[in-house]
């Protein structure tokens, strides 16, 4: 006889002032099969654990029903508890009573009614509730880092220097991501290039890792500890042997185009490496520009090249490798605001990006650092940034903040004053956000020593006249209009996901939110893991973020992928889906619906018990039946429904389970 | 096509050229304007000042007439057009100010037949015949379309094409043969009542839009608004005195130009009328004879 | 379908689509429909977890079965739900594309779109039965499903066209 223990919780008022916590334990004493019930007011408490571990021992119990919170709450912590006391922790079950009960409802009658019924589903699935025991997974111990960019180039760097082996998969020629474009970091003002381009050779030369660079991530296989990746490594026309990256092919091709490194503001040669710190420092042909590939006719570089590395012929190449975890790192776009119409939809040249603004002021950018406004190369005097451009816009772009515009904008108006003499810099803001570490002192510097103009307002429209710019906003704490005739304007846009960001999920297998950035497994306690087991997360790529935080997350996870890799196996859960090869028919219908492809057909060689239809009793027979993978499988429980025979069945969420659940009511 | 019309209460009066311009072209262009039995204000400018279920209801009973002809409105006037569109939104968007505005108008109105601008009939019906009939196409002007506050906004109602860069109007400028100007303050408020009641900040407002216009090369501006063409035509010369130059940029009703180019008189269409003197621009550039012989209609 | 005095009365259409006679003297305007809920348990069971955070209220009629992915829910569920007399049956999952387990609301969907079929076919209506996707974010859909369809069952009445009063503890597990 099964005894089923009850355990009410008031959750202090949080579910007893909507539902009566002491009619459900006395209710649910009449219910078949439950042998003791109580109520407690925090039973996820020390106490309230206690308690039940004593009830599970005095009264012999063999399931137990908590009725508390959500079970994604709280269901690992009785699991553990009930562990304690020697049940199986699958013995457990959850009555959710707080988020689909006490928290919605407001009629105290009503709820406890359907509390009840809750509790009396929990039970009658208790009752059908087996012992369940995890199986083991091996661990492939190698970490594939995607992305590049600072945060990738950090998580590689953390996981290899604890002695894992890393590849690092970047898109473009080089690594670097943004960090390499931006001229200097706040609050400290160091050199971007500095700080960055040291890592990047660190990463370049570190015996744990591997640059995967002009290549990109074409599918994703298997589960954790055991991802199959396939990366597509994009055909660079130049052999990495044989280049000994001295550059004279990038001085002699004919072909220019617009560089990407630049935001378009020069030209690149079509045989090019993004910039002159690049790593890894081999040029690629971009195919797209290049005479040759246009024209049939050129060939100037192979000719040129002392190492005869230049090969034509190169084709992209899929290659697979065996992964134990994954760390996204893909990073963020900027919003593009040749959207907004009232800022001249793109059309003024001398209205830029705050990205922009960083190459004009750096110093290998297309002015030699020298601040030139595109349309005239002149030295602007009077330059206007405008804040959340695209950020906090429901109407625009998006509703969320971009958390480092504040600080980059108060930077770029400093570098003005320091830079242009006689220069004025004004912004216009919505509000200042400086929430980090002598941020807000940054801020005042630059208002108060360098003088920067901060204007409380939204600019309606920039139009010209007469040749200038004229930058029409509102001063909401004068309460009015202003005017300012401007050389040069500065757009601080939103960061935004990548354009591609939901495909690659998809692929990868990991979700998304409303803006396309990925999600992390808990906002708070989980904030680089995913959904997904073994693949975490790093950088812009979950929400937008500046470089210290970026630089953080992947610090945490590297730390989350070395805890996998230290591993040589990990236990996976039981609910998986199981054959009653008696029932099997090997039908074969459950293998093509499995997305983890761990179902297949395996020979049985069986002697007949008893006179059947197909033969007498000891005759041996062979036949088809279905073998689930318990570490491929997931339980999903998609084959348990196209099962003809009803063999399939998923342990923990049995059909019996399920449908004792239904018929409890 | 057939659209349920009516004047509202400017284009019988300081609107006039407007209602004459549009009565003159739209049969020639296949628009028949039938005239709606009964209407009433649309209270603009007042009545959502004061109550915000009048200002739905009162245009609610014009579109209910409408609706009950099986008509949709083509609406000239862009303050009507706001209101209209305004109580058709409220209407579709709730069924709680649905039921309380037919209790209120005492009629059944579902919404069912969409709130047109005259300016956005032409376009979408008449565009093609307009080509057929043009018989004076105005090469060389060069005309700045001025569209005002109403037309564009709101955006989740009005439906214009851009509201931050509306083209509607320099569609049709460009359809009768003349030149629309790329000019910034398009869509910039013309002050509707401030130049009469707080003339400073009224005539501020006007100033800057004939300002744009002027610094952009036009000739003349454009427009859709009977209360734009008010401020910006009779304001005009006050502002030019104070200035010690005049601006002498003569405003047209889109529906005007049109008429011109399809060779109707300019008195037919009310061009004798404006407080600039909008014949000469016209005669000088010969799209109608000199103006020694359109001395018949006299200044309004 | 009218209220007459408090009471819901049906035209002969709805009872003929109904396909059975509606005791109307049980029904009145108080009763509440049951609704059986299979929520997947990564979007829709957090979806409305995420209701319950957020203090959205709905009404009382729902009974939710957790399980792994909607793909789990075997339609043969649905017909133990309407045969023990539960007036309406939601099915919910993640957004095509979102799933989890990649595949399994694909699997949902096309056999729920048989599953409407058979339905009508058996003259059940249709509108007792949904198949909705609601994601780990959307606690508002959440209560806006549960109340929309606790509103569209309403006026159809007591599920008494599958209701098999007979049918006892007895039976057993599918598949067993």
């Amino acid at each position: 006889m099964k005894k089923v223990g009850v355990f009410v919780c008031h959750c202090g008022t949080n579910i007893a002032q909507t539902v009566n916590c002491e009619q459900l334990a006395e209710a649910a004493k009449t219910l078949p099969g439950v042998a003791y019930s109580t109520e407690y007011k925090y039973m996820c408490s020390d106490p309230g654990q206690t308690m039940i571990k004593k009830a599970i021992e005095e009264h012999n119990l063999d399931r137990v029903v908590v009725a508390a919170c959500s079970p994604r709450m709280h269901e690992a912590t009785f699991r553990k508890c009930v562990n304690g006391a020697g049940l199986n922790p699958y013995l457990l079950e959850i009555a959710n009573i707080r988020e689909q009960c006490s928290w919605v409802h407001s009629d105290k009658t009503k709820a406890t009614a359907k509390a009840e019924d809750l509790i009396r589903m929990a039970v009658a699935k208790a009752l059908k509730n087996e012992k369940l025991t995890p199986s083991v997974i091996p661990i492939h111990k190698r970490a594939l880092v995607i992305g590049g960019g600072i945060a990738g180039i950090q998580a590689a760097l953390d996981i290899a220097d604890t002695g894992y082996q890393v590849d690092l998969v970047e898109r473009e020629p080089s690594i670097g991501g943004k960090m390499a474009q931006i001229d200097k970091t706040f609050p400290t003002m160091d050199c971007s290039a500095c700080i960055l381009t040291p890592k990047m050779v660190d990463a370049a030369q570190h015996p744990n890792i591997t640059i995967i660079a002009y290549s990109e991530v074409e599918k994703v296989e298997g589960y954790v500890g055991n991802f199959d990746v396939t990366i597509r490594r994009k055909a660079t026309c130049v052999d990495p042997v044989k280049c000994t990256g001295c550059g004279l092919c990038s001085q002699k091709c004919p072909s220019k185009t617009d560089s990407e490194f630049e935001c378009n503001m020069s030209q690149r040669p079509a045989i090019y490496s993004p910039f002159p710190q690049a790593i890894p420092n081999k040029p690629v042909i971009d195919q797209e520009a290049c005479r040759y590939f246009k024209t049939g006719k050129c060939k100037i570089c192979q000719k040129i090249c002392a190492s005869d590395a230049v090969n034509f012929e190169d084709q992209d190449e899929l290659v697979t490798i065996r992964y134990g975890a994954i760390v996204v790192a893909t990073g963020y776009s900027l919003y593009d605001y040749n959207q907004y119409g009232e800022y001249g939809y793109g059309q003024y040249p001398d209205v830029i990006s705050g990205l922009d603004f960083e190459r004009l002021v750096n110093a290998s950018g297309p002015t030699m650092g020298k601040i030139k406004r595109p349309s005239d190369g002149q030295e602007p005097k009077t330059v206007v940034f405008i804040k959340c451009v695209g950020s906090r816009d429901a109407n625009r772009g998006h509703d969320y903040c971009s958390r480092a515009c504040c600080m980059y904008t108060a930077k770029h108006a400093t570098m003005v004053r320091d830079k242009i003499k006689d220069s004025q810099a004004v912004v216009f803001y919505m509000d200042i956000r400086t929430p980090g570490k002598n941020y807000e002192e940054f801020y005042l510097r630059a208002v108060e020593e360098y003088g920067v103009t901060y204007v409380r307002g939204r600019v309606s429209r920039i139009y010209m006249e007469s040749g200038n710019l004229i930058v029409q906003g509102e001063d909401t704490i004068l309460g009015t209009q202003i005017l300012v005739v401007a050389d040069m304007v500065v757009l601080a846009t939103a960061m935004e996901a990548q354009p591609d960001a939901a495909e690659f999920a998809r692929k990868i297998g990991i979700t998304f939110d409303q803006n396309n950035f990925f999600n992390e497994a808990h906002p708070k306690l989980r904030p680089v893991e995913t959904f997904s087991a073994g693949i975490y997360l790093a950088g812009a790529c979950q929400g937008p973020k500046d470089i210290p935080d970026s630089v953080a997350q992947a610090g945490a996870a590297a730390a989350k992928v070395v805890a996998l890799l230290s591993k040589d196996e990990m236990a996976t859960e039981p609910i998986v889906a199981e054959v009653n090869t008696n029932h099997c028919s090997g039908c074969g219908f459950c293998v093509p619906v499995c997305p983890y492809k761990a179902i297949s057909l395996k020979t049985l060689t069986e002697r007949v018990h008893g006179s059947v239809a197909w033969g007498p009793a000891g005759k041996e027979i062979t036949r088809q039946v279905a073998e689930v993978n318990k570490g491929l499988c997931q339980g999903c429980g998609a084959c348990t429904v196209n099962c003809r025979s009803g063999a399939l069945d998923l342990l923990g969420f049995t059909n019996e389970q399920i449908l004792a659940e239904v018929d409890s009511l | 096509m057939r659209y349920a019309y009516y004047p509202g209460c400017s284009l019988n009066s300081s609107g006039l050229e407007y209602n004459m311009s549009a009565q003159a072209i739209a049969p020639l262009l296949g628009i028949d304007l039938f005239e709606l039995p009964e209407w009433n204000c649309c209270g603009a400018s007042s009545a959502h000042l004061q109550d915000h279920t009048l200002a739905l209801a009162l245009p609610a009973r014009n579109l209910a007439i409408g609706e009950d002809l099986g008509l949709s409105l083509a609406i000239p006037c862009a303050a009507c057009l706001s209101r209209c569109k305004a109580t058709e939104h409220a209407v579709r968007s709730s069924e709680e100010t649905h039921t309380l505005i037919e209790s209120l108008i005492d009629r059944p109105y579902t919404a069912a037949y969409p709130v047109k601008s005259l300016l956005e009939v032409f376009i979408e019906s008449s565009m093609d015949l307009l080509q057929d009939k043009i018989t004076k196409p105005l090469t060389g002007l060069k005309a700045a379309a001025y569209y005002g506050c109403l037309q564009a906004r709101p955006t989740d109602y009005m439906d214009m094409d851009d509201p931050e860069y509306p083209q509607t109007i320099d569609i049709i400028i460009e359809a009768v043969g003349a030149e629309p100007v790329d000019w910034a303050h398009k869509t910039e408020c013309c002050g509707n009542g401030h130049p009469t009641a707080y003339p400073k900040i009224g005539s501020r407002l006007v100033n800057r839009i004939l300002k744009q216009a002027e610094i952009s090369g036009a000739e003349c501006i454009v427009c859709a608004c009977p209360m734009c063409f008010f401020n910006l035509d009779m304001r005009q010369k006050a502002l030019g005195q104070k200035r010690g130059r005049p601006f002498n940029l003569p405003v047209y009703y889109y529906t005007q130009l049109m008429g011109i180019a399809m060779g109707l008189p300019p008195q037919k269409l009310g061009i004798d009328k404006h407080s600039v003197n909008a014949l000469d621009l016209l005669s000088q550039k010969r799209y109608i004879p000199t103006a020694g012989s359109a001395a018949e209609g006299g200044p309004a | 379908m009218t209220m007459d005095n408090g009471q819901w009365t049906m035209d002969n259409e709805m009872q003929r689509q109904q396909g059975t006679s509606v005791r109307l003297d049980s029904v009145g305007k108080d009763w509440d429909p049951k609704i059986l809920v299979f929520a997947c348990q990564y979007c829709t069971y957090a979806g409305a977890d995420l209701a319950g955070l957020s203090r959205l209220q709905y009404p009382t009629t729902t009974r939710v079965i957790r399980v792994p992915c909607s793909g789990r829910t075997n339609p043969q569920f649905v017909i133990r739900a309407f045969q023990k007399g539960f007036d309406g049956v939601l099915v919910a999952g993640c957004h095509p594309g979102d799933c989890h387990f990649s595949t399994g609301n694909y699997f949902t969907r096309r056999r729920y779109l048989l599953m409407t079929r058979l339905m009508e076919f058996v003259g059940m209506d249709p509108r007792r039965f949904r198949v909705c996707w609601i994601s780990g974010s959307e606690g508002p859909k959440f209560q806006q499903v549960v109340t929309e369809l606790t509103d569209a069952i309403r006026p159809l009445g007591p599920n008494h066209k599958l209701r098999d009063t007979e049918l006892s503890s007895l039976v057993g597990g599918i598949g067993r």
